[in-house]
Protein backbone atom coordinates (compact mmCIF):
# COMPACT_ATOMS: atom_id res chain seq x y z
CA UNK A 1 0.00 0.00 0.00
CA UNK A 2 1.41 3.45 -0.78
CA UNK A 3 2.67 5.18 2.17
CA UNK A 4 1.19 8.59 1.26
CA UNK A 5 -2.00 7.12 0.91
CA UNK A 6 -4.05 8.49 4.01
CA UNK A 7 -6.00 5.51 4.71
CA UNK A 8 -2.55 3.50 5.19
CA UNK A 9 -1.71 5.80 7.83
CA UNK A 10 -5.18 5.11 9.44
CA UNK A 11 -4.39 2.39 12.17
CA UNK A 12 -7.01 -0.04 10.48
CA UNK A 13 -6.49 -3.74 11.77
CA UNK A 14 -6.96 -5.00 8.30
CA UNK A 15 -6.19 -2.37 5.93
CA UNK A 16 -6.84 -4.45 2.60
CA UNK A 17 -10.33 -4.38 3.84
CA UNK A 18 -10.20 -1.07 4.56
CA UNK A 19 -9.29 -0.07 1.06
CA UNK A 20 -12.15 -2.25 -0.49
CA UNK A 21 -14.40 -0.41 1.63
CA UNK A 22 -13.50 2.78 0.19
CA UNK A 23 -13.52 1.26 -2.90
CA UNK A 24 -16.66 0.66 -3.05
CA UNK A 25 -17.97 3.40 -1.64
CA UNK A 26 -16.35 5.39 -4.09
CA UNK A 27 -18.00 3.15 -6.88
CA UNK A 28 -21.98 3.21 -4.93
CA UNK A 29 -21.34 7.09 -4.95
CA UNK A 30 -20.56 7.44 -8.42
CA UNK A 31 -23.76 4.91 -9.28
CA UNK A 32 -26.01 7.32 -7.72
CA UNK A 33 -28.04 8.85 -10.13
CA UNK A 34 -27.30 12.56 -8.37
CA UNK A 35 -24.26 14.27 -6.44
CA UNK A 36 -23.91 14.64 -3.50
CA UNK A 37 -25.75 12.51 -1.25
CA UNK A 38 -25.91 13.45 2.30
CA UNK A 39 -26.47 11.08 5.16
CA UNK A 40 -26.91 11.38 8.53
CA UNK A 41 -25.47 9.87 11.65
CA UNK A 42 -26.72 10.48 15.44
CA UNK A 43 -23.58 9.15 17.88
CA UNK A 44 -21.24 11.07 19.14
CA UNK A 45 -19.17 7.76 18.95
CA UNK A 46 -19.53 7.85 15.31
CA UNK A 47 -18.12 11.50 14.64
CA UNK A 48 -15.35 10.51 17.15
CA UNK A 49 -14.15 7.36 15.49
CA UNK A 50 -14.86 9.87 11.64
CA UNK A 51 -12.80 12.30 13.24
CA UNK A 52 -10.22 10.79 15.10
CA UNK A 53 -9.29 8.68 12.31
CA UNK A 54 -9.31 10.86 9.36
CA UNK A 55 -12.39 9.27 8.02
CA UNK A 56 -13.79 12.09 6.23
CA UNK A 57 -10.88 12.20 4.05
CA UNK A 58 -11.14 8.67 2.63
CA UNK A 59 -14.91 9.30 1.74
CA UNK A 60 -15.60 10.10 -1.62
CA UNK A 61 -15.89 14.00 -2.18
CA UNK A 62 -19.48 13.54 -3.31
CA UNK A 63 -20.70 11.89 0.01
CA UNK A 64 -21.57 13.92 2.92
CA UNK A 65 -21.44 12.50 6.40
CA UNK A 66 -22.97 14.73 8.56
CA UNK A 67 -23.36 14.78 12.47
CA UNK A 68 -27.03 15.12 13.71
CA UNK A 69 -28.16 15.53 17.12
CA UNK A 70 -26.13 12.84 18.75
CA UNK A 71 -24.95 14.34 21.70
CA UNK A 72 -27.28 13.53 24.66
CA UNK A 73 -25.42 16.25 26.84
CA UNK A 74 -25.69 18.98 24.22
CA UNK A 75 -29.56 18.08 23.51
CA UNK A 76 -29.78 18.81 27.68
CA UNK A 77 -32.15 21.95 27.46
CA UNK A 78 -31.67 25.05 29.27
CA UNK A 79 -34.36 24.86 31.20
CA UNK A 80 -33.32 21.28 32.22
CA UNK A 81 -30.21 22.82 33.24
CA UNK A 82 -31.83 26.03 35.21
CA UNK A 83 -34.04 22.92 36.91
CA UNK A 84 -30.60 21.71 38.35
CA UNK A 85 -28.70 25.01 38.60
CA UNK A 86 -31.70 26.10 40.87
CA UNK A 87 -31.79 22.92 43.22
CA UNK A 88 -27.97 23.40 43.84
CA UNK A 89 -28.21 27.08 44.54
CA UNK A 90 -31.34 26.27 46.85
CA UNK A 91 -28.26 23.61 48.53
CA UNK A 92 -29.25 20.44 47.27
CA UNK A 93 -26.73 18.37 46.63
CA UNK A 94 -26.55 17.29 42.75
CA UNK A 95 -24.52 14.36 41.38
CA UNK A 96 -24.42 14.33 37.37
CA UNK A 97 -21.43 12.86 34.77
CA UNK A 98 -18.75 15.19 34.09
CA UNK A 99 -19.85 16.87 30.80
CA UNK A 100 -23.22 18.27 32.00
CA UNK A 101 -21.52 20.58 34.69
CA UNK A 102 -20.86 23.13 32.29
CA UNK A 103 -23.69 22.69 29.49
CA UNK A 104 -24.79 26.35 29.83
CA UNK A 105 -28.49 27.52 31.10
CA UNK A 106 -29.84 30.74 31.47
CA UNK A 107 -27.31 32.55 33.34
CA UNK A 108 -25.20 30.08 34.49
CA UNK A 109 -24.01 26.71 34.53
CA UNK A 110 -23.68 23.70 37.44
CA UNK A 111 -20.10 24.82 37.72
CA UNK A 112 -20.32 27.95 37.94
CA UNK A 113 -22.94 26.96 41.04
CA UNK A 114 -19.94 24.64 41.85
CA UNK A 115 -17.80 27.51 42.06
CA UNK A 116 -20.10 29.67 44.16
CA UNK A 117 -20.05 26.94 46.69
CA UNK A 118 -22.83 24.87 46.23
CA UNK A 119 -22.46 20.95 46.06
CA UNK A 120 -21.75 19.35 43.10
CA UNK A 121 -20.54 15.87 42.95
CA UNK A 122 -19.25 14.24 39.12
CA UNK A 123 -19.80 10.69 38.90
CA UNK A 124 -19.40 7.77 36.18
CA UNK A 125 -22.33 6.09 37.24
CA UNK A 126 -25.70 6.11 38.78
CA UNK A 127 -24.61 3.56 40.76
CA UNK A 128 -22.02 6.32 42.26
CA UNK A 129 -24.94 8.49 42.63
CA UNK A 130 -27.07 6.00 44.69
CA UNK A 131 -23.32 5.21 46.79
CA UNK A 132 -23.58 8.98 47.66
CA UNK A 133 -27.11 8.80 48.97
CA UNK A 134 -26.03 5.92 51.00
CA UNK A 135 -22.97 7.42 52.54
CA UNK A 136 -24.77 11.28 52.84
CA UNK A 137 -28.00 11.73 55.10
CA UNK A 138 -28.88 14.69 52.96
CA UNK A 139 -30.79 14.85 49.47
CA UNK A 140 -28.80 13.33 46.57
CA UNK A 141 -30.31 14.77 43.28
CA UNK A 142 -28.80 12.92 39.89
CA UNK A 143 -28.94 14.91 37.12
CA UNK A 144 -29.35 12.40 34.50
CA UNK A 145 -28.19 12.95 30.98
CA UNK A 146 -27.98 10.19 27.98
CA UNK A 147 -29.93 8.59 25.59
CA UNK A 148 -32.00 5.20 25.80
CA UNK A 149 -28.79 3.40 26.59
CA UNK A 150 -27.65 4.97 29.24
CA UNK A 151 -31.53 5.85 30.32
CA UNK A 152 -31.51 1.79 31.30
CA UNK A 153 -29.04 1.76 33.68
CA UNK A 154 -30.89 4.59 35.26
CA UNK A 155 -33.87 2.75 34.94
CA UNK A 156 -32.32 -0.34 37.05
CA UNK A 157 -31.28 1.26 40.21
CA UNK A 158 -34.68 2.91 40.27
CA UNK A 159 -36.30 -0.86 40.44
CA UNK A 160 -33.41 -1.77 42.87
CA UNK A 161 -34.74 0.05 46.00
CA UNK A 162 -32.58 3.23 45.87
CA UNK A 163 -32.29 5.21 49.32
CA UNK A 164 -35.05 7.39 50.23
CA UNK A 165 -32.97 10.33 49.95
CA UNK A 166 -32.02 9.79 46.31
CA UNK A 167 -34.29 11.52 43.13
CA UNK A 168 -33.42 11.61 39.81
CA UNK A 169 -34.33 14.67 37.49
CA UNK A 170 -34.34 13.14 34.27
CA UNK A 171 -32.70 14.40 31.06
CA UNK A 172 -32.74 11.10 29.51
CA UNK A 173 -33.54 11.61 25.87
CA UNK A 174 -34.86 9.06 23.32
CA UNK A 175 -33.32 9.20 19.94
CA UNK A 176 -36.31 7.53 17.46
CA UNK A 177 -38.36 10.85 17.69
CA UNK A 178 -35.86 13.28 16.77
CA UNK A 179 -34.52 10.99 13.42
CA UNK A 180 -38.19 12.04 12.66
CA UNK A 181 -38.00 15.34 13.46
CA UNK A 182 -34.56 15.77 11.40
CA UNK A 183 -35.86 13.74 8.47
CA UNK A 184 -38.87 16.60 7.82
CA UNK A 185 -36.93 19.72 8.35
CA UNK A 186 -37.00 21.06 5.20
CA UNK A 187 -33.19 22.27 5.42
CA UNK A 188 -31.83 18.89 5.29
CA UNK A 189 -31.67 17.23 2.38
CA UNK A 190 -30.35 13.65 4.28
CA UNK A 191 -31.33 10.14 2.04
CA UNK A 192 -30.20 7.82 4.96
CA UNK A 193 -28.82 7.52 8.78
CA UNK A 194 -26.69 5.26 10.35
CA UNK A 195 -27.76 4.48 13.94
CA UNK A 196 -25.54 3.61 16.77
CA UNK A 197 -24.44 -0.03 17.14
CA UNK A 198 -24.66 0.50 21.23
CA UNK A 199 -28.18 2.61 21.29
CA UNK A 200 -29.80 -0.20 19.14
CA UNK A 201 -28.10 -2.96 20.99
CA UNK A 202 -30.95 -1.76 23.93
CA UNK A 203 -33.92 -1.22 21.10
CA UNK A 204 -33.09 -3.51 19.00
CA UNK A 205 -33.19 -2.45 14.82
CA UNK A 206 -36.86 -2.95 14.46
CA UNK A 207 -37.49 -0.36 16.41
CA UNK A 208 -36.48 2.11 12.53
CA UNK A 209 -38.46 -0.08 11.26
CA UNK A 210 -41.72 2.13 11.48
CA UNK A 211 -39.50 5.67 10.94
CA UNK A 212 -38.51 4.02 7.50
CA UNK A 213 -42.17 3.45 6.56
CA UNK A 214 -43.16 6.89 7.86
CA UNK A 215 -40.34 8.65 5.66
CA UNK A 216 -39.05 6.54 2.79
CA UNK A 217 -35.28 7.11 4.42
CA UNK A 218 -32.86 3.62 4.92
CA UNK A 219 -31.13 3.30 8.23
CA UNK A 220 -28.12 1.37 8.86
CA UNK A 221 -26.70 0.34 12.22
CA UNK A 222 -22.74 0.82 12.42
CA UNK A 223 -20.46 -0.16 15.13
CA UNK A 224 -17.97 2.16 15.92
CA UNK A 225 -14.53 1.04 14.74
CA UNK A 226 -13.57 2.81 11.82
CA UNK A 227 -14.14 -0.87 9.28
CA UNK A 228 -17.53 -0.65 11.43
CA UNK A 229 -18.19 3.09 10.19
CA UNK A 230 -17.08 2.14 6.38
CA UNK A 231 -18.73 -1.02 5.74
CA UNK A 232 -22.29 0.80 7.62
CA UNK A 233 -21.93 3.66 5.13
CA UNK A 234 -21.18 0.71 2.06
CA UNK A 235 -24.61 -0.57 3.40
CA UNK A 236 -26.14 2.58 3.39
CA UNK A 237 -24.87 3.21 -0.47
CA UNK A 238 -26.20 0.35 -1.48
CA UNK A 239 -30.01 0.84 0.46
CA UNK A 240 -30.03 4.39 -0.87
CA UNK A 241 -28.91 3.32 -4.44
CA UNK A 242 -31.38 0.07 -4.67
CA UNK A 243 -34.24 2.70 -4.24
CA UNK A 244 -35.99 0.27 -1.28
CA UNK A 245 -35.21 1.51 2.10
CA UNK A 246 -35.28 -0.09 4.80
CA UNK A 247 -33.51 -1.01 7.83
CA UNK A 248 -30.08 -2.93 7.83
CA UNK A 249 -28.17 -3.90 10.54
CA UNK A 250 -24.46 -3.94 9.76
CA UNK A 251 -23.42 -4.34 13.22
CA UNK A 252 -24.77 -8.22 14.13
CA UNK A 253 -21.99 -9.04 16.61
CA UNK A 254 -23.80 -6.42 19.15
CA UNK A 255 -27.09 -5.85 17.52
CA UNK A 256 -30.37 -8.17 16.86
CA UNK A 257 -33.81 -7.07 15.32
CA UNK A 258 -35.54 -7.63 18.95
CA UNK A 259 -33.19 -5.78 20.62
CA UNK A 260 -32.18 -6.22 24.31
CA UNK A 261 -35.95 -7.09 25.46
CA UNK A 262 -35.05 -7.38 29.47
CA UNK A 263 -33.35 -3.78 28.48
CA UNK A 264 -36.01 -2.24 27.14
CA UNK A 265 -39.23 -3.79 29.63
CA UNK A 266 -36.73 -1.99 32.44
CA UNK A 267 -36.57 1.38 30.38
CA UNK A 268 -40.57 1.34 29.80
CA UNK A 269 -41.37 0.15 33.51
CA UNK A 270 -39.40 3.18 34.85
CA UNK A 271 -39.76 5.93 31.85
CA UNK A 272 -42.75 7.11 29.71
CA UNK A 273 -41.89 9.09 26.36
CA UNK A 274 -42.93 12.46 26.51
CA UNK A 275 -42.76 15.81 24.37
CA UNK A 276 -40.33 18.36 25.29
CA UNK A 277 -37.66 21.05 23.72
CA UNK A 278 -34.04 19.52 22.73
CA UNK A 279 -31.71 22.46 22.95
CA UNK A 280 -31.19 24.31 20.07
CA UNK A 281 -33.39 21.83 17.77
CA UNK A 282 -36.99 21.94 18.27
CA UNK A 283 -39.76 20.69 20.13
CA UNK A 284 -39.32 16.70 19.86
CA UNK A 285 -42.55 14.68 20.59
CA UNK A 286 -42.02 11.35 22.49
CA UNK A 287 -38.08 12.73 22.36
CA UNK A 288 -37.64 12.93 26.45
CA UNK A 289 -38.12 10.27 28.94
CA UNK A 290 -39.61 11.41 32.09
CA UNK A 291 -40.31 9.14 35.27
CA UNK A 292 -43.46 7.14 35.50
CA UNK A 293 -46.03 8.11 37.94
CA UNK A 294 -45.15 4.91 40.09
CA UNK A 295 -42.13 6.05 40.95
CA UNK A 296 -43.17 9.98 41.87
CA UNK A 297 -41.14 9.20 45.14
CA UNK A 298 -37.75 9.47 43.06
CA UNK A 299 -38.54 11.81 40.51
CA UNK A 300 -36.88 15.39 41.70
CA UNK A 301 -39.28 17.03 39.64
CA UNK A 302 -42.24 15.90 41.88
CA UNK A 303 -40.53 15.78 45.83
CA UNK A 304 -38.85 19.70 45.15
CA UNK A 305 -40.11 22.94 44.36
CA UNK A 306 -38.17 23.63 41.47
CA UNK A 307 -37.92 27.97 41.08
CA UNK A 308 -35.53 28.53 38.40
CA UNK A 309 -36.44 32.36 38.16
CA UNK A 310 -34.11 34.16 39.79
CA UNK A 311 -31.82 32.68 36.69
CA UNK A 312 -33.62 34.32 34.15
CA UNK A 313 -33.05 37.96 35.71
CA UNK A 314 -29.79 37.94 33.26
CA UNK A 315 -29.45 38.34 29.70
CA UNK A 316 -27.04 35.44 27.99
CA UNK A 317 -24.27 36.77 26.73
CA UNK A 318 -23.96 38.02 23.95
CA UNK A 319 -21.43 35.58 22.37
CA UNK A 320 -24.54 33.24 23.07
CA UNK A 321 -26.58 34.32 20.86
CA UNK A 322 -24.35 33.98 17.42
CA UNK A 323 -23.27 30.19 18.93
CA UNK A 324 -24.55 27.60 15.78
CA UNK A 325 -25.24 24.87 18.13
CA UNK A 326 -28.41 24.56 16.86
CA UNK A 327 -27.99 24.62 13.21
CA UNK A 328 -25.09 22.46 13.89
CA UNK A 329 -27.29 19.90 15.96
CA UNK A 330 -29.48 19.67 13.10
CA UNK A 331 -26.88 18.73 11.02
CA UNK A 332 -27.39 21.74 8.99
CA UNK A 333 -24.19 23.52 9.75
CA UNK A 334 -21.02 22.26 10.33
CA UNK A 335 -18.85 23.67 13.37
CA UNK A 336 -16.13 25.67 10.74
CA UNK A 337 -19.77 27.50 9.54
CA UNK A 338 -19.77 29.23 12.88
CA UNK A 339 -17.86 32.71 13.76
CA UNK A 340 -17.11 31.40 16.98
CA UNK A 341 -15.54 28.26 16.95
CA UNK A 342 -11.83 27.59 17.61
CA UNK A 343 -11.86 31.65 18.56
CA UNK A 344 -14.20 32.52 21.19
CA UNK A 345 -15.43 29.16 21.66
CA UNK A 346 -12.90 26.66 22.66
CA UNK A 347 -12.90 23.75 24.74
CA UNK A 348 -11.26 25.52 27.45
CA UNK A 349 -13.74 28.44 27.49
CA UNK A 350 -16.97 26.78 25.22
CA UNK A 351 -20.09 29.32 24.69
CA UNK A 352 -22.27 26.33 23.19
CA UNK A 353 -23.19 23.24 24.51
CA UNK A 354 -21.56 21.32 21.57
CA UNK A 355 -18.35 22.77 22.64
CA UNK A 356 -18.69 20.94 26.31
CA UNK A 357 -19.01 17.68 25.90
CA UNK A 358 -16.88 14.95 24.19
CA UNK A 359 -19.81 13.71 22.21
CA UNK A 360 -20.51 17.60 20.70
CA UNK A 361 -19.39 18.02 17.11
CA UNK A 362 -17.48 21.14 18.07
CA UNK A 363 -15.48 19.37 20.18
CA UNK A 364 -14.76 16.80 18.03
CA UNK A 365 -13.89 18.74 15.64
CA UNK A 366 -11.74 21.10 17.71
CA UNK A 367 -9.57 18.16 18.95
CA UNK A 368 -9.12 15.85 15.99
CA UNK A 369 -10.60 18.29 12.91
CA UNK A 370 -13.32 17.45 11.63
CA UNK A 371 -12.80 17.61 7.80
CA UNK A 372 -9.44 16.97 6.82
CA UNK A 373 -8.77 17.96 3.26
CA UNK A 374 -6.52 15.27 2.37
CA UNK A 375 -8.01 14.27 -1.14
CA UNK A 376 -5.21 15.91 -2.71
CA UNK A 377 -2.69 13.59 -1.24
CA UNK A 378 -5.74 10.68 -2.12
CA UNK A 379 -5.45 11.84 -5.44
CA UNK A 380 -1.93 12.16 -5.91
CA UNK A 381 -1.46 8.68 -4.59
CA UNK A 382 -3.47 6.86 -7.02
CA UNK B 1 -20.93 8.45 26.57
CA UNK B 2 -22.62 5.54 24.10
CA UNK B 3 -19.77 3.89 23.49
CA UNK B 4 -19.53 0.87 26.07
CA UNK B 5 -15.99 -0.64 26.80
CA UNK B 6 -15.64 -4.67 26.53
CA UNK B 7 -14.36 -7.09 28.67
CA UNK B 8 -13.78 -10.66 29.92
CA UNK B 9 -16.16 -12.01 32.69
CA UNK B 10 -14.29 -13.89 35.20
CA UNK B 11 -16.24 -14.71 38.22
CA UNK B 12 -20.39 -14.65 37.76
CA UNK B 13 -22.12 -13.73 41.46
CA UNK B 14 -25.67 -15.39 40.44
CA UNK B 15 -27.35 -14.35 43.37
CA UNK B 16 -26.00 -10.97 43.10
CA UNK B 17 -26.22 -10.04 39.45
CA UNK B 18 -22.83 -9.15 39.72
CA UNK B 19 -19.85 -10.37 37.14
CA UNK B 20 -16.00 -9.44 37.99
CA UNK B 21 -14.95 -8.49 34.91
CA UNK B 22 -11.39 -7.62 33.67
CA UNK B 23 -10.60 -4.96 31.33
CA UNK B 24 -7.34 -4.96 30.04
CA UNK B 25 -5.82 -6.42 33.57
CA UNK B 26 -8.46 -4.09 35.96
CA UNK B 27 -10.73 -5.89 37.90
CA UNK B 28 -13.89 -4.29 38.02
CA UNK B 29 -17.64 -5.28 39.05
CA UNK B 30 -20.41 -5.13 36.52
CA UNK B 31 -23.58 -5.35 36.88
CA UNK B 32 -25.56 -7.96 35.36
CA UNK B 33 -29.66 -7.44 35.61
CA UNK B 34 -29.74 -5.42 32.45
CA UNK B 35 -28.09 -7.85 30.12
CA UNK B 36 -30.81 -10.17 28.27
CA UNK B 37 -28.52 -13.72 28.65
CA UNK B 38 -26.82 -15.31 31.24
CA UNK B 39 -23.06 -14.87 31.28
CA UNK B 40 -20.39 -17.14 32.22
CA UNK B 41 -17.02 -16.72 32.84
CA UNK B 42 -14.75 -16.65 29.19
CA UNK B 43 -18.02 -14.24 27.79
CA UNK B 44 -17.24 -10.93 27.15
CA UNK B 45 -19.60 -8.33 28.05
CA UNK B 46 -20.13 -4.61 27.03
CA UNK B 47 -20.04 -2.51 29.74
CA UNK B 48 -21.66 0.94 29.50
CA UNK B 49 -21.53 3.27 32.81
CA UNK B 50 -21.34 0.33 35.14
CA UNK B 51 -23.95 -2.41 33.27
CA UNK B 52 -23.24 -5.17 31.17
CA UNK B 53 -25.78 -4.55 28.25
CA UNK B 54 -24.70 -7.50 26.09
CA UNK B 55 -22.74 -10.51 26.29
CA UNK B 56 -20.56 -11.20 23.15
CA UNK B 57 -19.18 -14.23 22.33
CA UNK B 58 -15.38 -14.79 22.72
CA UNK B 59 -15.73 -15.69 19.30
CA UNK B 60 -16.51 -12.17 18.35
CA UNK B 61 -14.28 -10.57 21.28
CA UNK B 62 -11.40 -9.54 18.92
CA UNK B 63 -13.70 -7.36 16.62
CA UNK B 64 -14.79 -5.64 19.68
CA UNK B 65 -11.53 -5.38 21.16
CA UNK B 66 -9.32 -4.28 18.29
CA UNK B 67 -10.41 -0.23 18.34
CA UNK B 68 -10.16 0.16 22.38
CA UNK B 69 -6.88 -1.97 22.46
CA UNK B 70 -5.44 0.63 19.93
CA UNK B 71 -6.57 3.28 21.71
CA UNK B 72 -5.80 2.73 25.16
CA UNK B 73 -2.34 2.13 23.82
CA UNK B 74 -1.49 4.71 21.55
CA UNK B 75 -4.08 7.43 22.62
CA UNK B 76 -2.93 10.59 24.90
CA UNK B 77 -4.29 11.46 28.16
CA UNK B 78 -6.11 14.49 26.32
CA UNK B 79 -7.61 12.25 24.01
CA UNK B 80 -11.89 12.58 23.68
CA UNK B 81 -12.84 8.53 23.09
CA UNK B 82 -9.15 7.28 25.24
CA UNK B 83 -11.10 9.26 27.85
CA UNK B 84 -14.67 7.85 27.09
CA UNK B 85 -13.52 4.28 27.70
CA UNK B 86 -11.72 5.14 30.80
CA UNK B 87 -14.67 6.69 32.04
CA UNK B 88 -16.95 3.85 31.23
CA UNK B 89 -14.23 1.61 33.01
CA UNK B 90 -13.97 4.10 35.94
CA UNK B 91 -18.19 3.49 36.14
CA UNK B 92 -17.21 -0.07 37.60
CA UNK B 93 -16.43 -0.11 40.92
CA UNK B 94 -13.28 -1.98 41.71
CA UNK B 95 -13.90 -6.23 42.27
CA UNK B 96 -11.15 -5.45 45.33
CA UNK B 97 -14.16 -3.21 46.71
CA UNK B 98 -16.29 -6.64 46.96
CA UNK B 99 -15.81 -8.36 49.60
CA UNK B 100 -15.88 -4.95 52.28
CA UNK B 101 -19.01 -4.46 51.10
CA UNK B 102 -20.33 -7.85 51.35
CA UNK B 103 -19.65 -7.86 54.65
CA UNK B 104 -20.92 -4.36 55.95
CA UNK B 105 -24.49 -5.57 53.95
CA UNK B 106 -24.23 -8.54 56.13
CA UNK B 107 -24.18 -6.78 59.23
Amino acid sequence: MNPSDPLARLKFRDPERARGLREALDCLVQQADHAPVSVMHVCGSHEQAIAKFGLRAAFPSNLHVIMGPGCPVCVTDVPEVDEAVALAKQGVRIASYGDMLRVPGTSQSLADAKAEGANVDVVYSVTQAVELARKHDEEIVFFASGFETTAVATAAVLVDDPPDNFSVLSAHKYIPPVMEIVAEMPETKIEGFLAAGHAATITGSAVFEQFVDRHGLPVVIAGFEPLDVMAGLVKLMEVINSGEPRVENAFPRCVTREGNVRAQELLWRVFRATGGRWRGIAHVPNGNLRLRDELARYDTRKRFTIDASALWSYAPPKLVQQCQCGDIMAGIASPSDCPLFGKECTPDAPVGACMVSAEGTCKIWHQYGGRPDLRSIKRGAA
Amino acid sequence: MCLGVPGKVVEVDRENQIATVDFWGVKKQVRLEVCDVPVAPGDFILNHVGFAIRRIPPEEAAETLALYDELLRLADEQDLMAADVRAEIAAAPDASDRPKRTSNESQ
